[in-house]
């Protein structure tokens, strides 16, 4: 075993789950637990807001799977992930205060909350309820998965071994701590990303021999490497920038992101909080695309585009720095699985246990309640990951499309649009996920772009059209 | 007199959204734009900017800067704080 790179890794490990259980202070001591617990009694500041926003959003798939794919692709790889800026800023204004202020009037604790105070209506709960349960549960145990071959793969234990610590190390502070911890370690972990990275990339850049050289060892391998079209020229502006929808702008409708723009402190953290958080992305994800990128004249011939990341770190890094660069990707996963355990226990708690079983629990008891579901859900994910159902892989592929194309309208034309009903929402809902499915499976990349574009675009004719056709049923409220 | 700073945060919020919009139109038009208007000739022709393809440096690199720059120009000339409850209204 590599004790050197082992050792920065587990002090890592330590420091997470010291600072996540020092923050459940606050879960302790507080007289909101709901507000607390699920949404860190709305205090947070600009830099935890944007930091807890990044991290959560960028994930095993920027981490890992991305700097792979640039490694087979070139630069038009890197130019698709800078959609991704457009995450930084887009959120938090276009949700913005109106969201702020209404989440506040109606004590909304989840997006379920919101949508079933704006909508009055059972069948949209339970159609959101239904969607975040299926889609992030999946996303979730897939993600977890991968934190633990992670740690199999840098520390050479045993997949099981490396499941728990894995889990042991995250479930902890979720379960007493909530919100505030998975914010708060959210930050730390945002910060070693950002270092990680550009330690990387220098050492990447440094080992090629600069940035001209390297540029030019790979025109000289393919000169499709250097421009945006990929490396076989497959990478067509329309597909390329229909990822401005699903990994841009469409980012809005994702529960996990979505409810993080709750729970700010006051308008000037939200400010501080876009800044911060573009600066971030934008930093981290040309970073880490850069380095897949470059990599490949640097140690050519790596087949797996997972392993391109932790290789190159183990090829151009002194051994004790490949430990605190490899906790990046590590804290990706943790910071990205850590809100998605505790958005799915706030749903079921929330928005089916509270709503329709018991809705007058006391306190106590809902604190009970809510710290039993997380740690349940902890177990069942662990379980889960020991031997991954075939349904949750397919799940998992639909997950971010199925969530946008579900949420983007019923949340945002919710706010701007008062026609807008419960019928709309819930014939945009079935429409954006069922056409999101089928083009998926039977027919991807209509007109050349990621089906997620027309999903969005039939499920907001689906909003508007059933809203407007059944004007007269509602009173408007 | 409730109704009225209501209406008032409504309007800055709407205000603000637009922006959002707005930015994000630029920020795709910039990054369309570089990318492909200098990006499509053939890669023999390319011209070099810190050894980058020039494409590349002005859509992600410079386009990050930008991008970044403007951003804080318009929260600080056009974003107003107001606030969000009745709590802070009273507090502060």
């Amino acid at each position: 075993m590599n004790w050197e790179a082992i050792i920065p890794l587990l002090l890592f490990l330590m420091i997470i789950s010291i600072v996540g259980v020092w923050a459940s202070k606050y879960v302790r001591t507080t007289d909101s637990f709901l507000q607390e617990y699920f949404l860190g009694g709305r205090s947070l500041g600009g830099f935890v807001l944007a930091m807890t926003m990044v991290t959560t959003y960028g994930s095993a798939s920027s981490f890992l799977s991305g700097p792979g794919a640039a490694y087979n692709e070139g630069l038009g790889w890197v130019l698709l992930s800078m959609a991704q800026l457009v995450t930084g800023y887009f959120t938090l204004m276009i949700l913005g205060k109106k969201f702020a202020v209404v989440t506040r009037q109606y004590k909304a604790v989840t997006i379920v909350d919101y949508l079933k105070e704006r909508y009055q209506s059972k069948w949209v709960v339970i159609i959101s309820a239904i969607s975040i349960l299926l889609f992030l549960f999946s996303a979730m145990s897939a993600q977890w998965i991968g934190g633990g071959r992670l740690i199999q793969s840098l520390t050479g234990l045993s997949y099981f071994s490396s499941l728990l610590i894995f889990s042991i190390s995250i479930l902890i502070y979720v379960i007493i701590g909530g919100y505030r911890s998975i914010a708060l370690t959210d930050a730390i972990q945002g910060i070693i990303m950002v270092f990680g990275t550009l330690v990387l990339l220098i050492g990447v850049i440094v080992a090629g021999g600069g940035v001209p050289q390297i540029i030019s060892d790979m025109a000289g391998e393919n000169p499709n490497l250097i421009t945006p079209f990929g490396a076989e020229g497959t990478l067509t502006p329309a597909f390329v920038s229909s990822f401005w929808v699903l990994v841009g702008v469409g980012v809005v409708a994702l529960p996990q992101i979505a409810i993080r723009t709750m729970s700010y402190k006051n308008s000037r953290a939200m400010h501080r909080g876009i800044i911060i958080s573009t600066v971030v992305v934008g930093f981290i994800m040309l970073n880490m695309h850069l380095i897949g990128a470059l990599s490949r004249p640097v140690l050519p011939g790596i087949e797996i585009g997972d392993t391109v990341m932790p290789l190159v770190a183990q090829e151009v890094l002194p051994n004790w720095l490949t430990g605190i660069v490899l906790a990046a990707p590590m804290a990706a996963i943790m910071t990205t699985v850590n809100s998605l355990l505790l958005l799915v226990s706030s749903t079921i708690v929330k928005d089916v246990y509270l709503n329709y079983i018991e809705p007058t629990a006391a306190e106590n008891k809902v604190r009970k309640i809510s710290m039993g579901i997380t740690t349940l859900l902890g177990i069942i994910v662990i379980l889960l990951s020991l031997q991954p159902p075939d349904l949750i892989i397919w799940l998992n592929l639909f997950s971010m499309g199925g969530l946008e194309a579900t949420f983007l309208w019923p949340i945002v034309l919710g706010l701007y649009w008062k026609t807008g009903n419960k019928y709309g929402a819930i014939a945009s809902m079935a429409t954006g996920v069922g056409s999101y499915i089928v083009f998926e499976s039977f027919y991807p990349q209509p007109f050349g772009m990621h089906s997620v574009v027309t999903s969005i675009l039939i499920s907001l004719l689906g909003y508007v059209l059933v809203s407007l056709v059944t004007k007269g049923k509602i009173k408007t409220i | 007199m409730e109704e009225n700073r209501k209406q008032i945060v409504e309007r800055i919020a709407n205000r603000e959204a637009l922006i959002g919009i707005g930015l994000a139109l630029f920020n795709f038009i910039w990054w369309f734009g570089f990318a492909y208007g200098l990006g499509s000739k053939d890669p023999s022709e390319y011209t070099y900017i810190l050894g980058f393809p020039a494409w590349f440096f002005y859509s992600c690199v410079l386009g990050f800067i930008v991008m970044v720059v403007i951003l804080i120009i318009v929260i600080k000339k056009f974003f107003v704080d107001v606030p969000l409850d009745e709590e802070e209204k009273r507090e502060s």
